[in-house]
């Protein structure tokens, strides 16, 4: 297996993006990605999407960006799994250069999510959900990570302001990304009184509905080491699975695909959670970063409420969550997040995150997840 | 100089609560209070619609311009729930006035912009010397979805102008439209509530063209926001038209007299028409009112209005608008109000 790095990485601004259709949304964050890899030829390109068919009535994806970015006959291949499509999106385009099939590989993701009014979005959501025995009962997302929340707070002691201190965290750093849907702060009274969406779950706890994109440019090692960048390899994938419904877990508060694609990460790149200096993780709600924290070995289990009230997590703690803003503060338009976590982790170690700059970053580690944790991509990340 | 020589609102006294919405609902009452700035709304009684409650307005407008209703060249009814689809508001409001027969009469639509609509052609007319007077009157029954949150505001007013060039009470300074194809909001035939496109209907929707055409008229006029004593904004909800006003850089002061939308809720074409008959009741000579419609599809009137002498001896003639909002009221739990909406299905 080659060594693999990513040369190049794009994002515009995300929010909603009532003039700009789904092809130029991704056309636009692709150039930006190919601009700054500096290459002007790509082999092939894998895009990550939940739903185009839902959202703007939109698939054939693949081809159709291709053909939209000025690449055709290039082969182009669009990955689904839920919300994390973005970084399957990724671990195919690095499979295809580890391989050798392929030198330069385009990884992107897109989703345009604002078309749609609230309900329909949330329906849309929804289909990542098991249809028959979530979906047909009436459950949506914020109604599952609520459950997720209340037998957290029952089985560890976590609270209801620790949940709304990861939606505080994730501002404020967001509030330092321009590219951000919401680079605000806010404030943990403010989680507090927001309006109740799924009890405990108020809606600044949950994670918008977003148009937005994001793109990344894999190539060889030895090719990287030739251009000018600083050259950031990936070191480690881990994918794996769980039930899809959550009512089959053995239990609700375990993010089992997440702790068995972190173990093969941490495997591959021959790291442990220690060794980590930052990370971009799956916070859709607030509950769920606490969870992926604990399943990513990070905080022990059980704990991951207390580590965000002691900073653990924060941009200055010692193990920095969500720089970005996270899901919460920057969007997510689901198909886009993977590829944004990679965004978000290299321009880290390079050192070209601005204001929320963590200091000597070395190792970076991106997790992305889909529907209630029915799948998970783990990505480690190393600055040469 | 043209301008306005008459005006008058009319509110049906009927009000119910957001508390009584939101508890059918099981909605959140203090989020709407607080978020959009409502408390209450009118609702119009199951035998008044758009023409009764234009004739109510149109009377007290006749009554401060002291004219001589046979010499209306124009009448003008601007609404989206007219009673009838096919078959003028007008030519009713026109015979209860006595203005007919020697009159021109359209119904206008264009969503909540549509009283200024007629104010905008009554006005040209008189300009063009077509007309002696014209009359102008925004007024709607306006239908939000049970359970939707325009049902907070869906509202029930009207609000009448005749347009001349003697004896005015309001010179008219400049006019200014600001237009583009924007579908926020609408409503197909045979369709019972309207549908809207959520957050749409905010920034690329009432942001922009409420912005656009304030903008639009200050620079044709040359006048900046300090430059006006009162502003008023087309009122979907109680925090739309402060928004739009600090995003403009007017002062919470200016728009204050005019809004009206906390007590009144929206009353689409009657909305931004009704900020102004308020706002005049309040005014005196010299001062400079500037007011920006705006209607879903989507597009935004302005009008900029230099108050006379006349005010003085006209804005008691007829009941001030706030009299009409703060009187008399009659609440009505939501029963009763979902029988005078029509909303219960009765046998036919």
């Amino acid at each position: 297996m080659r060594e693999v790095a990513v040369i190049g990485v794009g994002m515009t601004k995300w929010g909603e993006l009532w003039d700009k259709s789904l092809r130029t949304i991704f056309v636009e964050t692709a150039l930006l990605a190919l601009d700054d890899s500096g290459i002007d030829k790509i082999d092939s390109m894998y895009i990550g999407a939940m739903s185009s068919g839902v959202f703007v009535g939109q698939e054939h994806l693949a081809s159709l960006l291709a053909d939209y970015l000025g690449q055709t006959p290039l082969p182009a291949t669009r990955v689904e799994s839920a919300c994390a499509s973005g970084g399957l999106a990724l671990r195919m385009g690095f499979i295809e250069v580890a391989s050798g099939m392929s030198d330069v590989v385009l990884v992107g993701g897109v989703e345009k999510m604002t078309d749609l009014n609230g309900h329909e979005a949330t329906y849309a959501l929804g289909t990542a959900a098991d249809q028959e025995y979530e979906g047909y009962h009436g459950i949506t997302f914020p109604g599952l990570y609520a459950l997720i929340a209340r037998a957290h707070m029952e089985k560890y002691g976590t609270t209801r302001e620790q949940l709304a201190m990861v939606a505080v965290k994730n501002h404020f750093n967001g509030s330092k990304n321009p590219l951000a849907q919401f680079p605000y702060e806010i404030t943990v009274d403010s989680v507090l009184n927001s309006v109740m969406i799924a009890d405990p779950l108020r809606i600044l706890d949950c994670s918008p509905i977003t148009d937005g994109a994001a793109a990344a440019i894999l190539c060889p090692v030895e090719m990287a080491k030739k251009m000018k960048k600083p050259v950031v390899k990936i070191i480690g994938s881990g994918h794996a699975t769980d039930t899809i419904a959550l009512s089959s877990r053995k239990d609700v508060t375990w993010l089992e695909a997440t702790y068995q694609a972190a173990k093969k990460a941490y495997s591959m790149a021959n790291k442990e959670p220690k060794d980590i200096n930052l990370m971009e993780v799956h916070d859709c709600f607030t509950i769920a970063e606490i969870c992926v924290t604990e399943a990513l070995g990070v905080v022990e289990k059980g704990k991951g409420g207390e580590a965000v009230e002691l900073g653990k997590t924060s941009l200055e703690g010692k193990i920095p969550v969500n720089t970005s803003g996270g899901l919460k503060a920057k969007g997510h338009p689901v198909g886009a997040t993977g590829v944004a976590q990679v965004v978000e982790i290299v321009k880290q170690l390079r050192g070209e995150a601005g204001a929320r700059q963590v200091k000597g970053a070395r190792i970076g580690l991106t997790q992305n997840m889909g529907g209630s944790g029915g799948s998970t991509l783990v990505h480690i990340f190393e600055r040469e | 100089m043209e301008g306005i020589v008459g005006y008058g609102a009319y509110v049906p006294r009927n009000r119910i609560k957001v508390e009584e919405i939101a508890k059918v609902w099981g909605a959140d009452a203090p989020s709407f209070k607080k978020g959009l700035l409502l408390e209450e709304k009118s609702v119009p009684s199951p035998d008044q619609d758009t023409i009764t409650m234009s004739v109510e307005a149109s009377k007290n407008a006749l009554k401060r311009a002291q004219i001589n209703p046979a010499e209306i060249g124009a009448v003008y009814v601007g609404s989206e729930s007219h009673p009838y689809a096919v078959k003028p508001s007008g030519t009713v409001l026109a015979e209860a006035i006595g203005a007919t027969p020697e009159v021109h009469t359209a119904d206008f639509e264009f969503a909540c912009k549509a009283g200024t609509e007629g104010m905008f052609v009554a006005l040209g007319l008189v300009k063009a010397g077509e007309i002696k007077y014209g009359l102008a009157v925004g007024a709607d029954t306006s239908q939000g979805a049970p359970g939707d949150a325009l049902e907070y505001t869906a509202a029930a007013g009207a609000a009448a102008f005749i347009f001349g060039r003697e004896k005015l009470i309001a010179k008219a300074l400049v006019t200014y439209s600001y237009m583009t194809d924007t579908p926020d909001f609408w409503r197909r035939e045979y369709q019972f509530y309207p549908q809207h496109g959520g957050r749409f209907t905010g920034d690329p929707a009432y942001f922009k063209h409420v912005t656009g055409a304030a903008e639009g008229i200050m620079k044709k006029a040359g006048m900046k926001p300090k430059d006006f004593d009162y502003v008023i904004f087309h009122q979907p909800n109680g925090k739309f038209p402060f928004r739009v006003g600090s995003l403009l850089g007017f002062e919470k002061k200016q728009i204050e007299p005019g809004w009206l939308v906390n007590k009144l809720g929206n009353t689409y074409s009657g909305s931004s028409p009704m900020g102004l008959t308020a706002t005049l009741d309040i005014s005196k000579p010299g001062d400079k009112i500037l007011i920006v419609s705006y209607g879903s599809g989507a597009g935004s009137d302005a009008f900029i209005f230099e108050v006379m002498e006349r005010i003085d001896e006209t804005r008691d003639l007829a009941p001030r608008t706030r009299q009409l909002l703060d009187h008399n009221k009659n609440y009505l739990d939501y029963g009763v109000y979902a029988k005078f909406r029509q909303k219960i299905k009765k046998a036919l």
